[in-house]
Order: C-alpha cells, then sequence, then structure tokens
C-alpha cells in the first residue's frame, strides 16, 4: 500500500491490516507522533489530518482509505511551523498542555482553506469536533481570526 | 539564538530564550541496552557539543542551577508540566534572581528524585510553596558568582551586581561574565540557606512581564513535543488491559485464543490482582500485548473474558444519592461550632433549607493515560506523563521488588493532569509489562478506560439550613457534608471526611453568621476516590454559593449585596472567629495566610463592577455571582446566561477576578483563569459518571461530555487582581466558583433552581 505522508511516498508493508485506522499507521509505524489519540470514535478531533486536503479523523479512516492519497499531519502542516495558523497559535500563545493543538490546528487550517475569511459562528461550528480540556477555546477563536486577518475580537 | 544542546546523550533540553522547541527528559545514567528514544521523525536535534556532553565542570550550588565555564546556564524543572506553564516559570523565576540572560540558559526536565525535594505537582503548589526557595536556588549562584569578582577585583561583594550574565562594580564599571567567574565561583563554599539574600522583587524583571512565549510552543504547534505515548524504544511492544468493570473485581474465566489469532499479538498476561486499600497498584485484567495500538486493541475486543464483580457490584449512583442523602439528614462529625447553632435555629423567624447533590467526576485528560518503560539487568526506565515522579518511582520498584535506587523515572510533557496523573497505576502497569515480556512495553489507556478506571472526584451531598431573624438577617448557619473521602483509597474503610478535607470551603469559609456548625458524614466509597483539580472546592463552592443566593431570594435581596453581608466586613478571621480547632490551609501557616475576608469582598465587588452587575437582568442577559477561597487565592465569578431556542440558555459572557498574590508569569496565570472558567462550566453543565452495577455507565465523549467551543462564552474578560504578599495557588482557585454562579444565572433567567449538578439534566440539554 502506498501513501504519500508529508510529500513523501511512504509504502506499508503489505500484511498490514487495511482496517488499522491511519491514526495507528501514521503514528506506529510511520513515527509520526504529532497527531494524537483522544477517543478512537472521532468524537474529540486530536486526531484531525489532511486527506487531500480534507479534514479528517484519522482514528476512524481505515488506512486503505488513504491508498494513492495524500496525507499531510501536523508534522508536515508547514516548513518550520510558518503557517499562518502555526504562527498566529504561538503569537496568541494558545497551547496549554499542548496535546490536543495538533488536531485544532489541523482543523482551523482545512477551515481557513475553504472559508479565509469565517465568522464567530462558522468558527464554532466548524471547530465544534475538537474538545480541549485545558479550555484553550478563547485562544483558538482569537488566533483563527487572526491568522485570517480579521480583528482578534469577538464581534 | 541558543541551538538544542544535551548535557548528556538522554537530556534533550529546550532553550529559555523561549524561541526553540524540542524534547525535554531528564539527565540519568543510560542502560546498556537502551538506544536514543524517539518520538519524533523530524531531523534528531543537533549533536551535543564535546563542553556539554561533559557537563559536570562548572559551578553546582544546588540541584537546579548548573552553569558552565562557557557560561551556558542550565536550570532544572522538578516539577510537572501539564499546561500551567511551570517549565517556564520556575527557571524564570531562578534567572531572574540569578541575573541571567535568558538567551543562555536552557531548560532541563529533571527526573523523579527525592534530591529535588518535593515533585508532587499538585495542590497548586509549585510557585505557592517553592517561590522562595527557588529565588534562593537563583540567588546562591550569584552570591558566589559576586564573591568570585569581588574577590579578583578587592571590592567589597555589596558593591557589585550581577545581571545580563555578568557581574558588574558600577563605581569602577568593570564587568566579568559568568563563565568567567565559574572556575574561581567553583571553589567557593555554597551560602547556607539563612546567609542567602534575594533580590528586591522590582529586579524580577522576566517574572513581571505580561507575556513570554511559551517555552514548549514550537513543539507542540509543530507536532514535534514529546508526550507520554509519543516515546518509542527499539523493539517495543504496545499493550492494551482488560480491567474488571468494578472496583474489586477480577477475571472469572478467560479464553485468549481468539485474542491470540490476532495477527501482532504476541501474548494475553495476567495482570497481578489489585488488593484493597487500591493506592496506585497496576489496575487488574488481562494484558493484551502486540507489535501496534491496533492489533493490541483489535485483541481485546477478540480477547473472551467475564469477570467475578466481587463486592462492589451492589454499587448504585442512585442507591448512593439515597444513602448519602440520609447521611446529611442526620448528625454528622462536628468540626465547625461557633455560638449555639441550634438555639438560633430554633428561635428563628424563618429556617431556610436545601439540599446538592454533585457526582463522581472523572478527570478526562485529553491525552489518556500511557506509559512506558523497558527493565533489563535488575534495572527499570520509565517515561511517563507523570505529575508525581517519585511516586511513579516508589510504585515501580514495589511492583518490581527492587531498590528505588534501580528505578529512573522520566518525566514527559502532560497531555493534562488535573490530578489524574499524580497517580502512578498506569506507570507500574507498563514495569510490570516490560519484565513480563521482556522488552520495553508502553501501555496504552482507551478514552474507555480513562473513563472507566479513573481517580474520580468523590460523589457528594449537602445539607444546609440558615436561620433568619425577623428583620431577615441571617443569624445562624449549619452545614454537614457527606463524601468518600480520598484517604479511603490509601486506607481501606475509610468512609468520613476529617478535619484536612473541610478546609476546601467549610471551615475556611468567612461568614459573618454569629452561630455556626458544619459536620462531615459518612459515605461509602464505591470507586477509587482521588484528587481533581480544586477537590472537594469544587462541590462546597457550588452548595455554598448556591445557598447563599437563595437566601438573597429568600431576603429579598440582591445576590451581590447578600454576598457582602454573608462576608462580613474586611477582617481577618483566626481559628476562634471560625470557631474551628485547627486549619491545615492548604499547608500555608496561618500568619502568611489568614484566612481574609477584605480580600473575598474585594473580588467580589471588582467583579460585579466589571460585569456591570446593577444592569443583571437587563439587556436581554441575565447574571449569576459566586465567590470562593480555595488554595489560599480569593476568586470571584460572574456568568451571563441569554435565552436559547434549542438549548434553553447560553453562556455568553463570563468575568473572572482573581487574587492569587504575586504573580509569576502573568501570561500562564490568565490562561490558567481561562481554562478554569471553562473547566468549572464542563463540571457544573455537563460533569459526572454515574455507576450501575458498580460499573462506570459513561465510556467515550458521547455520553461523557465535556465543554465544547460552542458552550463557552465569547467573552471571558480577566481580572488579575495584584495585591502582592505572598504567592498564592493559581491553577485550581478559577474552577470553584463557576458551578454556582452558573446555576445562579441560570435561576435568574429560568427560575428553576437546580441543586444536583449536571445542569444539562435538570434541563434535558
Amino acid at each position: 500500500m502506498k501513501i504519500r505522508v508529508n510529500g513523501v511516498d511512504q509504502t506499508l508493508d503489505d500484511n498490514v491490516d487495511p482496517d488499522m485506522p491511519l491514526l495507528w499507521a501514521i503514528r506506529d509505524l510511520l513515527g509520526l507522533t504529532g497527531t494524537k489519540y483522544g477517543c478512537g470514535e472521532a468524537l474529540c478531533g486530536s486526531c484531525t489530518v489532511h486527506l487531500d486536503g480534507h479534514a479528517v479523523r484519522s482514528c476512524v479512516t481505515p488506512v486503505r482509505r488513504a491508498s494513492g492519497r495524500s496525507v499531510v499531519t501536523i508534522e508536515g502542516l508547514s516548513k518550520d511551523g510558518n503557517h499562518p495558523v502555526q504562527k498566529a497559535w504561538l503569537a496568541l500563545r494558545v497551547p496549554q498542555c499542548g496535546f490536543c493543538q495538533s488536531g485544532q490546528i489541523m482543523s482551523a487550517a482545512a477551515l481557513l482553506a475553504a472559508r479565509p475569511r469565517p465568522t464567530d459562528d462558522e468558527i464554532d461550528t466548524s471547530m465544534a469536533g475538537n474538545l480541549c480540556r485545558c479550555g484553550t477555546y478563547p485562544r483558538i477563536r482569537a488566533a483563527i481570526r487572526k491568522a485570517a486577518g480579521l480583528p482578534e475580537d469577538a464581534t | 539564538m541558543t541551538a538544542p544542546v544535551r548535557v548528556t546523550r538522554r537530556a534533550f533540553l529546550v532553550g529559555l530564550n523561549l524561541s526553540l522547541g524540542g524534547l525535554a527528559l531528564g539527565v540519568y545514567p543510560r542502560l546498556a541496552t537502551a538506544d536514543e528514544p524517539s518520538g519524533r521523525a523530524g531531523p534528531a536535534p543537533q549533536p551535543a557539543s564535546e563542553a556539554h556532553e561533559d557537563a559536570t565542570k562548572g559551578l553546582d550550588p544546588n540541584v537546579l542551577v548548573h552553569i558552565g565555564d562557557d557560561g551556558h546556564t542550565t536550570i532544572v524543572c522538578h516539577r510537572s508540566e501539564m499546561g500551567q506553564g511551570v517549565r517556564s516559570s520556575i527557571p524564570i523565576l531562578i534567572a531572574d534572581e540569578l541575573g541571567a540572560t535568558l538567551e543562555r540558559v536552557v531548560v532541563l526536565q529533571a527526573d523523579g528524585d527525592k534530591k529535588y525535594g518535593d515533585q508532587n505537582t499538585d495542590g497548586s503548589s509549585s510557585i505557592r510553596r517553592f517561590y522562595d526557595d527557588l529565588r534562593r536556588a537563583g540567588a546562591a549562584a550569584r552570591m558566589m558568582l559576586i564573591s568570585a569578582a569581588a574577590k579578583r577585583w578587592n571590592v567589597k561583594p555589596e558593591s557589585c551586581v550581577a545581571r545580563d550574565h555578568q557581574v558588574i562594580h558600577p563605581p569602577t564599571q568593570r564587568a566579568l561574565g559568568f563563565g568567567e567567574l565559574v572556575p574561581a565561583a567553583s571553589k567557593l563554599p555554597v551560602p547556607a540557606a539563612k546567609a542567602i539574600t534575594l533580590r528586591p522583587e522590582s529586579e524580577l524583571v522576566n517574572v513581571k512581564k505580561a507575556s513570554l512565549p511559551l517555552l514548549d510552543g514550537p513543539a507542540i504547534v509543530t507536532g514535534t513535543a514529546l508526550f507520554g505515548a509519543d516515546v518509542k524504544l527499539p523493539g517495543q511492544l504496545i499493550a492494551v488491559i482488560a480491567r474488571p468493570p468494578t472496583v474489586g473485581g477480577k477475571v472469572a474465566r478467560y479464553d485468549a485464543a481468539r485474542a491470540l489469532k490476532i495477527p501482532g499479538v504476541r501474548r494475553v498476561v495476567e495482570m497481578p490482582v489489585p488488593k484493597a486499600p487500591w493506592m496506585f497498584q497496576p489496575w487488574g485484567g488481562l494484558a493484551i500485548v502486540a507489535d501496534t495500538t491496533w492489533a493490541a486493541l483489535k485483541g481485546r475486543a477478540a480477547l473472551e473474558v467475564s469477570w467475578d464483580p466481587g463486592s462492589n457490584e451492589v454499587a448504585d449512583s442512585a442507591t448512593m444519592r439515597d444513602e448519602m442523602l440520609s447521611s446529611v439528614r442526620t448528625a454528622g462529625t462536628p468540626l465547625r461550632s461557633l455560638g449555639d447553632a441550634d438555639a438560633a435555629l430554633a428561635s428563628a423567624a424563618k429556617v431556610i433549607e436545601a439540599e446538592y447533590l454533585v457526582p463522581h467526576l472523572a478527570h478526562i485528560t485529553m491525552e489518556p493515560p500511557a506509559a512506558i518503560a523497558q527493565v533489563a539487568s535488575g534495572r527499570a526506565e520509565v517515561w511517563a506523563p507523570t505529575q508525581n515522579p517519585q511516586a511513579a518511582r516508589t510504585e515501580v520498584a514495589r511492583v518490581l521488588g527492587i531498590g528505588e535506587d534501580k528505578v529512573t523515572v522520566h518525566v514527559t510533557l502532560l497531555g493534562g493532569g488535573f490530578g489524574r496523573k499524580s497517580k502512578a497505576d498506569f506507570v507500574s502497569e507498563a514495569a510490570f509489562l516490560a519484565r513480563e515480556m521482556g522488552a520495553p512495553v508502553r501501555v496504552q489507556w482507551t478514552r474507555e478506560d480513562d473513563l472507566r478506571h479513573d481517580y474520580y472526584n468523590a460523589v457528594n451531598a449537602q445539607r444546609l439550613r440558615a436561620g433568619l431573624d425577623g428583620r431577615g438577617a441571617v443569624i445562624a448557619w449549619h452545614h454537614r457534608t457527606a463524601f468518600p473521602p480520598i484517604k479511603s483509597t490509601f486506607v481501606a474503610g475509610t468512609t468520613t471526611p476529617a478535619i484536612d478535607d473541610l478546609q476546601q470551603g467549610v471551615l475556611d469559609l468567612a461568614l459573618s453568621t454569629p452561630n455556626v456548625r458544619a459536620e462531615a458524614c459518612a459515605a461509602t466509597p464505591r470507586v477509587r476516590i482521588g484528587w481533581y483539580r480544586s477537590v472537594y472546592n469544587i462541590f462546597h463552592a457550588f452548595a455554598v454559593g448556591s445557598f447563599i443566593d437563595e437566601l438573597a431570594v429568600a431576603r429579598g435581596m440582591d445576590p451581590r449585596d447578600a454576598w457582602l453581608d454573608m462576608i462580613g466586613p474586611a477582617r481577618i478571621l483566626g481559628l476562634q472567629d471560625l470557631g474551628i480547632a485547627k486549619l491545615s490551609n492548604y499547608g500555608e501557616p496561618l500568619d502568611r495566610h489568614p484566612v481574609d475576608a477584605g480580600r473575598l469582598r474585594r473580588v467580589v465587588e471588582r467583579v460585579t463592577e466589571a460585569s456591570r452587575w446593577s444592569t443583571r437582568k437587563q439587556q436581554g442577559r441575565t447574571l449569576g455571582l459566586a465567590a470562593h477561597r480555595s488554595f489560599v487565592t480569593y476568586t470571584a465569578v460572574v456568568l451571563s446566561v441569554v435565552p436559547d431556542k434549542q438549548r434553553v440558555f447560553r453562556i455568553d459572557e463570563a468575568w473572572i477576578s482573581m487574587d492569587p498574590g504575586t504573580v509569576v508569569n502573568q501570561d500562564r496565570v490568565r490562561s490558567q483563569m481561562e481554562g478554569g472558567v471553562i473547566m468549572g462550566i464542563s463540571n457544573a453543565l455537563f460533569g459526572g459518571v454515574t455507576l450501575k452495577q458498580g460499573a462506570v455507565q459513561q465510556s467515550n465523549f458521547r455520553d461523557a461530555r465535556i465543554a465544547r467551543i460552542r458552550d463557552v462564552p465569547r467573552k471571558i474578560h480577566l481580572d488579575l487582581v495584584a495585591s502582592g504578599g505572598p504567592p498564592c495557588g493559581v491553577g485550581e482557585p478559577p474552577v470553584p466558583p463557576v458551578g454556582a454562579a452558573l446555576a445562579n444565572a441560570v435561576f435568574a433567567l429560568t427560575g428553576k433552581r437546580v441543586r444536583e449538578l449536571p445542569i444539562a439534566a435538570a434541563f434535558r440539554i
């Protein structure tokens, strides 16, 4: 099975279970640990990656669905961490513990790719699948607005 | 910019110039069998320079500070990072006291070792309890460097200053860099603690900055930060454990055949059966050990097992609720007594009474517990997201039957802690399995495991009664609280809270009421009970804060006025004024951290002013207020709720005023305030797991809800009251007042008084 991950073609062993969630293939087989396990049922968003440019929950995406397609993980979102979302995240010091943040960033990047100037409601709707227990939501909203070139404060 | 350097091959450091990310693990002798762990697929950190590979040369005044003869300074963070910012707060405090330039400082995460003193990162204590000690660690190094310089120049040490990584003699404008002074300074005696003098606080320049870049921020936003499950060792296996659904249950029968047929599953291992008291023991069951996490999960699903439920099969949340209510309807152990509450209640013109219930709360860290261990040649080495690496070390040594000196515990970043990860059960599971398998093993808890096998915050019932005289003044206050105390996890059979448990919002409650009684009532523990961010304060603040609001209604008063009336005038309350024999006061002496009604009043006044309280039922919004003292910090919260078509109400705005004394690393304190309000909303709105036939009913985020982004107010206004004085707790104090503030706002909007959490259940939302 061939998957393009962060711009690099990867070949998975023939005996890899095609039902293995993409999450575990990324983490256990490819050694990319920026994508996190949080629930295993697409309920928390910690495992969000881009599959052909769309945000997907890798914990419920069988690896076979990624076969022949392009996956981008947090490690491949940008060179040197300079994606506008990553920059806004650091500028506003969004993370607390940091565990959910790669999923948050991947969801936010996908949102801004589709809606470059999202409304507050659109931010809440599209980020509703990404849980954060530390409570970084206010700064996530502000950082998305900042990355979009909008005023940081809610309207 | 400083490149990431390594003091040993094991120790990745993060520069305190706060512009670089990387791993950070403690220094420890490597095992012969171990190769470099790597959790990252990206390029390895820069190879260490020879100077740092052999970094024993230099000035080492204590275990927290090392200055090399090139001036490179290493500061140890001996407490665990779980989002509160301790990995920057501790080093910056030490660096400022030392006079170091941040660009020349790297931060090293300590292993678990008694030489560091208390490493148990809980109780909102890292700055509160160690502020002066941490400063002394930096000051000792500064004084030795100054002594060396003064000797060289033949001037008085008092005439020299240390700043910008050098010692300066202002009268003659001479200066020597720290590195140049290290060879001479390291030969000087380390000043005794009593002889160490601290700088004026005004000189702690970085500590006082409004914000600093996040130490681990770059690593977090690029996915290279190292959490518990991210450490990889060569040849490692992964274990998922099928645990008995009830506490005290065990395996009755099992058949591993189907599990072993899953490709990649290596073995099914019987875990040791835990015995009461539960403490931090491995939590029993059957471990499926496999090559990949997926194979282990499939193996667990295929495993055929039946359980002997043990005596807790009778446990049922509905029954426990009834038991606790009858417990608070009869007299308990009196622990606070002022005046004569019985007589005052008997003579009262009116008696108001209410009962409050709060369920078991789960921590639900976004990172479920995970740890990796390897055991070889009689030694164990563990990497874990632990809040308490010394307890983990002790438990691993106990499980393996080896000395603690043979156990190394490295602390990774914690993907949330909140008290869950101060318990070492998941760490000792990894160590047990690594020995059984003769290979490194990572134990991975699933979300279901996390929810069903937590050390829950105690379930609670309270009964509050107040007597009003003919003019509506509160003349009596009678408080009963029942919950299974945390001690039950450590001493089997403990059912009744002790005096130290009731410090959290019962005994230290500043009241103007002349007649007060508080009693502790029994509740049978049915699960492992543990610390959860702000602990018993959660339910005590909910009940007291709701009851004061109920009294306001009964007295026909504005709730803010009722709060200020109940607190009484600004004053210090001693043990006699409180009517108590002792107050453990979060380990703080009462003369340094008294019960200060004035500080509680002030946060109430400030938060109501900021939220324009006088308009509390206007402009389409309705406000609710509550305040609380915890971890010797004073916090008040106002929440605004507005009607919502689908969900009855929505929280649209929040205000929090918090007075934690002296503040270190203001931005991380503010982020704790934001996060605390949101965790408080989760607790009040959605919190709680329930037991049925002894087993936790909830399994994942579909039935165990926490606040999502849409549940959180669009605006959270932070008022950090910089009152000065000794630093108080920060991580936990924002949480307790939120529940009552929300219940009070919801009452003001809907007329429905919710006395049992979660609020969402009362409205079926």
